[in-house]
């Protein structure tokens, strides 16, 4: 099987590529990059005027499966992943059972197979049932396939148990993801806390909740000299904290999402619930000091966060919504049309961001588009726009920040290991 | 619209008032227990004339009240305009009393009516009798003026229009038409 | 001026105009309720449904003899609530209410927020009787009704507000309605239920915070006092009620060191002793249950302005 892709503008960061050529895809695997190849193939794709960008590796994904059917499934959850020029995705734990053993991480492995239109890894939790108390043994969940370790929706509070995950995390090579949040500290809070909970009379999450565990994690990994990754930053003092900890070479990467560098709290001034999620949304000067971070390399990636709620915990009471949105399907267009079309970051430092870093991070081998690698490829028109709306979406539930958002970018072809998925969006 | 004819100018609408205020002493035998009551807002203002001219010929102050019919109108739910609601100020006991209701133009006898309502709300006068400046005739309830300044007969896409010294700087009364 | 707005959400979202509208209607129903008869057939054939998620005698009863002042037919729901209520969710009850053919639908909820998703669902009116810490727009109205009747001014007054800030619709609601109209609001309690970002509410630069009472009473016309729910969760690390009385606490005391016709008001119902002492509530500068009877005047008019705008989208 032959797919040639010609004429687009190929963009790789990971081999300093940017120029028109094309794409030679044999068997699942980038086999040729050159000018003008001449072959006769089985498919090909008229792609000048367009861009061929390594697929986005998404390290942070709730596919809500096995438990929560209603919200997401494995396979609902992958498409809505090509739709959004994603091919790599790193389902994380908070599922029901969560992956806290050998025997759900089998399972799930079965059910990717079986379900998956895209490259799904799994990440196992630190503790059992994500409660904080007992450890799941990182050792063996490695062994069954987990590339990853995360208690995420809640931190470790723990001190003393995640320095022991983090030391055998750091034996077996394991990343640990950090969701940083004192829950003592955020108790309760439903936004950030600030004027604009003050004006609407909600509970405010305080920014303290999150970067003074941002400090405790770094310090930690500072004291054992083991790697770190901390997810979705959303506020300045957290960027702070992990600028100073790159200075001082503490092993730490980060990530953001596309809402924590184009949303503000005053989004949620009509009480719109899919405004609602952790961390929250914070100040403009929050913003300011994200978009900067990403562009100065001390946010390293951007991950969508896709948290799946269905329209019965959504269109309630804004206190008794759940927390989250999905982002799959708007990863890319989000961030183009807001660091891209901005200046703030080039197609090329897009791409190390969203695909290349969090590649490195997990250790994976995705995220170029080097000879010899897995043929996951975006193909984007970069200059068309598109606006997203609910009946277009893919995902098994419509909970978006960016409902009603013209963005530019639009995701025309995905191809994951050699097999071409067309895709046409409304404009 | 345009102006078709004037038909009353500022003599003839204080002559109008000077003869319905003698037909109310003489209908009444005098200004005992009498009161009157303007609809808002020109009918607020003959009612004030009204009871200077009674008290030329009497030399007696009568009560004088302002409604505002708003509230009990029946067609708040058809009206194209927003109503805006003003205070009634009656600020006398109105039972057993003779009370002069007073409007403008009498028409279709709707605001009479809505009138009636809001009047018999505050109490049980003696009698209720009802002077009006003009009568343009295209009646839609069993209503009718006890004291007519002036009868017109009008076409239904003509208007009566009462301009008053107190909010139109003039005294006169027209008929418009479309056009 | 006229009304557009379907729903009274709160005074944040209201213009100065369209406040003043409603005191201007309101003062027209005020003299209403002073006939033998007090019952006009503005809103006859209408129904006005109060829904209550939250208990309140003195909201609920003022907003039920409003509705009957207008001659509309009432109708009262309150909702059990507890935080693991399961069942309807809030739509679905508003849109039941809806099909009722409802006109105007009255809401209190714990939930801020909660009369804004209802007025997005539902073709009917919504007038929000109070949302967690959100609003209390018909409190914050009859306030602001009665201080400019005694003071026959809003513009340049100084307003207090003390008491349990953080937790409180009254207040916020207050701060809008207040500044809008030029008034300087004070807030005053103990620095650990000042919310963040209060000192910004409102219009520009009308809105300051104090920490001592006596400091903030100086040169004010009139303190709004708030009741203290010693009760309520946030509010268990609170220094003793004794203390808060000496040190917040409304007393003749204080007021003496006050101007002398400061106006005392408080939305009800009053702790004797807690926030208040007796001998002010029952004073000669409280007008407490002025209050009362304004609040129906008050009501009246938002619901006549909020069922005419909508006969007007009707159109």
């Amino acid at each position: 099987m032959k797919l040639l892709i010609k004429n687009s503008r190929v963009i790789d960061p990971a081999n300093n590529r940017d120029e028109i050529l094309d794409i030679l895809v044999e068997d699942g695997k980038i086999t040729k990059l050159a000018k003008d190849i001449d072959l006769s193939v089985q498919e090909t794709i008229e792609a000048a005027g367009k861009i061929a960008l390594p697929a986005l590796v998404d390290m942070h994904v709730h596919l809500r499966e096995p438990g929560r059917e209603d919200k997401e499934t494995i396979e609902s959850g992958t498409l809505a992943a090509l739709k959004g020029g994603v091919a790599s995705v790193l389902a994380m734990p908070n599922t029901d059972p969560a992956m806290d053993s050998v025997e759900n991480i089998r399972m799930l492995k079965e059910r990717i197979k079986n379900s998956s239109y895209a490259h799904v890894y799994i990440c196992g939790s630190i503790t059992k049932g994500r409660c904080g108390e007992e450890s799941t043994g990182i050792a063996k969940l490695k062994n069954e396939g987990a590339i990853a370790i995360s208690d995420d929706g809640a931190s470790v509070d723990n001190e003393e148990l995640l320095l022991k995950a983090l030391l055998e995390a750091k034996e077996y090579k394991l990343p640990v993801i950090c969701h940083c949040e004192d829950k003592k500290l955020s108790n309760r809070g439903v936004m950030n806390l600030g004027i604009i909970s003050t004006r609407l009379g909600l509970r405010g999450i305080s920014r303290e909740s999150e970067y003074k565990r941002v400090e405790r994690d770094v310090l930690l990994a500072e004291r054992i000299s083991s790697p770190i990754h901390i997810t979705h930053l959303s506020c300045k003092e957290s960027v702070e904290i992990i600028a100073r900890a790159k200075k001082k070479t503490i092993m730490v990467t980060c990530d953001t999402a596309p809402h924590y560098f184009s949303l503000t709290e005053e989004a949620l001034l009509d009480y719109d619930t899919n405004m609602k999620m952790t961390p929250p949304l914070r100040t403009k000067d929050d913003v300011t000091a994200i978009r900067q971070a990403l562009k100065d390399g001390t946010i390293d990636a951007i991950a969508s966060d896709h948290a799946p709620q269905t329209v019965n915990e959504k269109e309630i009471e804004f206190e008794r919504a759940e927390f989250g949105v999905i982002g799959l399907e708007t990863l890319l267009s989000v961030s183009i049309t807001e660091l891209v079309e901005t200046g703030i970051l080039s197609f090329s430092e897009l791409i190390k961001r969203a695909a290349l870093n969090p590649a490195r991070i997990l250790k994976i081998n995705k995220g170029t588009l080097s000879i010899g690698a897995d043929a996951d490829i975006a193909i984007i028109d970069p200059h068309k726009q598109w606006t997203v709306r609910k009946e277009e979406i893919v995902s098994r539930s419509k909970n978006s920040s960016f409902l009603g958002r013209q963005l530019k970018g639009v995701v025309e072809y995905t191809i994951v290991n050699g097999i071409c998925r067309r895709f046409s969006h409304s404009l | 619209m345009r102006e078709k004819t004037k038909i009353l100018d500022v003599e003839a609408m204080a002559r109008s008032l000077m003869r319905i205020a003698h037909e109310i002493l003489e209908h009444n035998r005098g200004s005992r227990d009498l009161a009157i009551v303007g609809i808002r807002s020109r009918g607020a203002h003959l009612a004030v004339r009204l009871a200077e001219c009674i008290k030329k010929i009497d030399n007696k102050e009568i009560p004088v009240g302002i409604l505002d019919i708003t509230l009990y109108r029946d067609d708040l739910t058809l009206l194209t305009a927003q109503p805006v609601v003003h205070k009634t100020e009656i600020n006398f006991d109105i039972h057993d009393k003779n009370i002069i209701l007073v409007d403008d133009v009498l028409y279709t006898g709707r605001t009479i009516r809505c009138a009636l309502s809001e009047l018999i709300d505050f109490g049980r006068p003696q009698t209720i009798q009802l002077a009006v400046l003009i009568d343009r005739g295209h009646r839609e309830l069993p209503i009718r003026a006890d004291y007519v300044g002036k009868n017109i007969p009008t076409s239904q896409d003509e208007m009566v229009e009462v301009r008053m010294s107190e909010v139109d700087g003039k005294d006169e009364v027209v008929i418009m038409e479309k056009g | 001026m006229l009304w557009t707005k379907k729903d009274l959400l709160g005074l944040e979202y209201l213009s100065k105009e369209e406040i003043e509208l409603i005191l201007e209607t309101a003062e027209s129903f005020k003299e209403v309720t002073t006939r033998e008869i007090k019952k006009v057939p503005a809103l006859r054939g209408k129904t006005v449904v109060n829904l209550f998620y939250e208990p309140s005698t003195r909201t609920r009863i003022s907003f039920e003899v409003a509705a009957k002042r207008l001659s509309a037919d009432v109708i009262n729901i309150a909702v059990e609530t507890s935080s693991v209520r399961k069942g309807e969710t809030l739509i679905d009850t508003g849109k039941n209410i809806q099909a009722l053919k409802a006109d105007i639908l009255v809401v209190r909820h714990n939930c801020s927020g909660a009369p804004a998703l209802l007025a997005r669902s539902l073709a009917i009116n919504v007038v929000n009787a109070g949302d967690g810490w959100h609003e209390h727009p018909t409190q914050a109205l009859l306030d602001i009704f009665t201080l400019r009747e005694k003071l026959g001014r809003i513009e340049g007054l100084r307003v207090v507000i003390v008491g349990d800030i953080a937790h409180s619709r009254v207040c916020r609601s207050n701060i809008w309605g207040l500044s809008k109209l030029g008034a300087k609001v004070t807030v005053c309690a103990p620095t650990m239920l000042i919310p963040p970002g209060i000192e910004e509410m409102g219009a520009a630069n009308c809105c300051a915070v104090s920490c001592d009472i006596d400091e903030a009473l100086k040169d004010a016309d009139a303190v709004n006092v708030l009741r203290m729910q010693f009760e309520r969760d946030e509010l268990t690390a609170f220094p003793q009620q004794l203390e808060y009385f000496k040190n917040y606490g409304i007393t003749e005391e204080r007021l003496k060191r006050a101007k002398k016709n400061i106006i005392v008001m408080h939305p009800g119902p009053i702790n004797r002793g807690i926030e208040i002492a007796s001998e002010v509530a029952d004073g000669a500068n409280s007008v407490i249950l002025e209050q009362v009877t304004n609040g129906i005047a008050v009501r009246m008019a938002v619901l006549f302005l909020v069922a005419q705008a909508q006969d007007k989208n009707a159109q």
